[in-house]
C-alpha cells in the first residue's frame, strides 16, 4: 500500500528506546502514538534543555521525575476551545439532539475532555434544548493535572470573548454570559452546568468501556495516535455504545481509515458524525 | 536519483504564484505534490477546489492518516501541522504555531527531510514571513533538491530573501520559469537513475 521506502535513521531508534525507558519507568505506553509526532515534540525538548542528543535526554528522563513530567506535557496536547468548530456544534444542535429527545436517559462521553471546554459547551447546549436533567456526562482525559482544571472551570475572560463569537456562530439562543461571572481576570462557568458531568482519569490506551452511550465525542485526540491504537480505540467506541448510538470525531479525523468503518453509517462525512447500525 | 515528492509552501500571493508553477508543471504523475499555503484559520477549505481548477489530478485536503500516493496533490488543512509518518500516512497535529503559523512550512518540510530526505524537491513561493526556510534548509541537508522563487518575481519578497540567506537553496528561480525547470529536474533525474 505504501508507495515509498522510507529508511529508519539513528533518531529512530534513539525514539524508540526512549519510548522503551518511559514505559518501564513510568509506565505510560506511547508505542503506538504517531511516531512522527512523538519525535518532532522529543527534539523540541531537546532543543529547550540543551542536551546533546536523545540518549542523553532518555537518561536525564529516566533519573528526574520532574524532567519527565516536562516532557509527557510536550506529549499531550491540550489546545482546547469553547464551541471549537462551531458549525459542527449548530449540526448537533439542529439534527442530532432532536433525535436524542426520544430517549428517556441519555447517557454522553467526552473522551480527551482536556480542561473541559468541550464538555461544557455540551453542557449549555442540552441546557439550551431542554435535556440537560435527562443527561449523565462522563469527561475523560489521562492527564490529571487537566482533569482538575476542567473540574474547576475558570477560564480567562480573554480566552471568553473568543468563545462568546463562537457560540453565536453556534447557534446559542441566550446570552453568553448568562453562563458565567466574571472575577478579575477570569470567567467562573455556571455551577449548574457542572451538576450532571463527572469527571475521572480514564487512558483509552490501556483502559475499558464503563458504560452504554448514547453519544460519544473524541475529537482532536485521535490523530496523535497511530493507525493500529486508533483501530483499538474505536473498536472500544464501538462496543461502548447503544445500537444506533453517535460518534463524533474531529473534523480532519475521519472513520474511512478505520477497521470498524463498516459498522457505522456515516451522518455527516463534514461533520465527521457516524451512527452505529441500528441492528449490529 | 528519481524524486517522489514536490513539496511547496507558499504565503501572501502564494495562490496565484502556485497556478503559475502548476500550470507549466508535466510529471505530476510521477511524484506526490504537497502544498502547504497559509490561510486564515477560519477559512473554510476552498484551496482544494481553486488548486483542483489549475492542474488535471486528484487534490485531496489532507485528513489524518491519510496514505500518500504519486499522481496526487495534497493541501495542508488550516489550523493544522502537516507531519509524515515512515509508514506513508500524514499525521496532523494542533501544537504551537511555528513562524507564527499553522500550518507551518517549516514543520512539514522537516518532515520531509527526515521521511523522503534525498528524494524530496522543496520549494517556496511568495509570502511576508520567515516560515519555510529552516525546513528548507533541513531538506537540502537531507540531500534533496531546493528552490526558491526569486523575490524579485514575488508579490512578498520577505519569505523567499529569508530563505535564500539561511538554506542555500540549489536554484533561485523567477516565477515565470519555475515550471519548465520543473520538468526539466524531473526529467534528468530520471534518466540519471
Ligand atoms: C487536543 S486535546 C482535545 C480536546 C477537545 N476534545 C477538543 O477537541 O477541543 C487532546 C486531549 O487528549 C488527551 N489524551 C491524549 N492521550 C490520551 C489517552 N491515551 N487517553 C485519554 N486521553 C488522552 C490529552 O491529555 C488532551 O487533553
Amino acid at each position: 500500500m505504501n508507495d515509498f521506502d522510507f529508511k529508519h535513521n539513528n533518531e529512530d531508534v534513539e525514539t524508540f528506546l526512549c519510548i522503551e525507558a518511559i514505559k518501564l519507568k513510568y509506565g505510560y505506553n506511547f508505542s503506538e502514538y504517531s511516531r512522527a509526532h512523538i519525535k518532532r515534540r522529543i527534539k523540541g525538548r531537546l532543543v529547550k534543555s540543551g542536551l546533546n542528543n536523545i540518549l542523553e535526554l532518555t537518561h536525564r528522563l529516566i533519573e528526574d521525575e520532574a524532567f519527565f513530567r516536562d516532557v509527557l506535557l510536550d506529549f499531550s496536547i491540550n489546545v482546547t476551545e469553547m464551541f471549537r468548530d462551531p458549525s459542527f456544534f449548530k449540526y448537533l444542535r439542529e439534527n442530532i439532539i432532536p433525535i436524542l429527545q426520544s430517549y428517556p436517559k441519555i447517557n454522553i462521553w467526552h473522551a480527551g475532555c482536556s480542561s473541559g471546554e468541550e464538555v461544557y459547551s455540551m453542557a449549555i447546549l442540552l441546557k439550551e434544548c431542554g435535556l440537560y436533567d435527562r443527561c449523565q456526562i462522563y469527561a475523560t482525559d489521562f492527564n490529571q493535572k487537566i482533569i482538575e482544571k476542567a473540574k474547576d472551570g475558570i477560564y480567562s475572560l480573554e480566552a471568553i470573548r473568543e468563545y462568546t463569537k463562537n457560540y453565536i456562530l453556534a447557534g446559542g439562543t441566550r446570552s453568553f454570559s448568562d453562563y458565567y461571572f466574571a472575577k478579575y481576570d477570569n470567567a467562573i462557568l455556571d455551577l449548574e452546568l457542572k451538576k450532571r458531568i463527572t469527571f475521572a482519569e480514564h487512558n483509552l490506551v490501556t483502559d475499558g468501556s464503563f458504560g452504554e452511550m448514547h453519544l460519544i465525542i473524541c475529537r482532536n485526540v485521535l490523530i496523535y495516535f497511530n493507525r493500529t491504537l486508533q483501530n483499538r480505540v474505536n473498536r472500544l467506541f464501538l462496543d461502548s455504545l447503544i445500537k444506533g448510538g453517535y460518534l463524533c470525531l474531529g473534523s480532519k479525523e475521519s472513520l474511512v481509515y478505520s477497521d470498524v468503518f463498516e459498522k457505522f453509517d456515516t451522518v455527516s462525512e463534514e461533520f465527521k458524525l457516524y451512527r452505529k447500525h441500528l441492528k449490529a | 536519483m528519481k524524486y517522489d515528492i514536490l513539496a511547496i509552501g507558499g504565503s501572501a500571493g502564494g495562490i496565484n504564484a502556485l497556478k503559475k508553477v502548476l500550470h507549466n508543471f508535466r510529471y505530476a504523475s510521477e511524484v506526490a505534490i504537497i502544498i502547504i499555503q497559509h490561510l486564515s484559520p477560519s477559512s473554510k477549505s476552498y484551496l482544494r477546489t481553486i488548486v483542483s481548477g489549475m492542474i488535471h489530478m486528484n487534490v485531496y485536503e489532507i485528513e489524518d492518516k491519510m496514505q500518500i500516493k504519486r499522481g496526487t496533490v495534497f493541501i495542508a488543512p488550516p489550523n493544522y501541522h502537516v507531519l509524515i509518518e515512515k509508514d506513508g500516512m500524514f499525521t496532523l497535529t494542533v501544537t504551537e504555531k511555528v513562524c507564527f503559523a499553522r500550518p507551518s512550512i517549516d514543520v512539514t518540510f522537516e518532515s520531509i527531510a527526515d521521511t523522503f530526505g534525498e528524494s524530496a524537491i522543496g520549494m517556496l513561493l511568495t509570502g511576508a514571513n520567515q516560515d519555510g526556510g529552516q525546513g528548507l534548509k533541513l531538506i537540502r541537508e537531507a540531500g534533496g533538491y531546493t528552490i526558491v522563487q526569486n523575490p524579485n518575481t514575488a508579490e512578498a519578497r520577505e519569505m523567499p530573501e529569508y530563505a535564500i540567506k539561511h538554506a542555500d537553496p540549489n536554484e533561485i528561480i523567477g516565477l515565470e520559469e519555475i515550471g519548465s525547470r520543473l520538468n526539466q529536474i524531473i526529467i534528468s533525474a530520471g534518466e540519471n537513475r
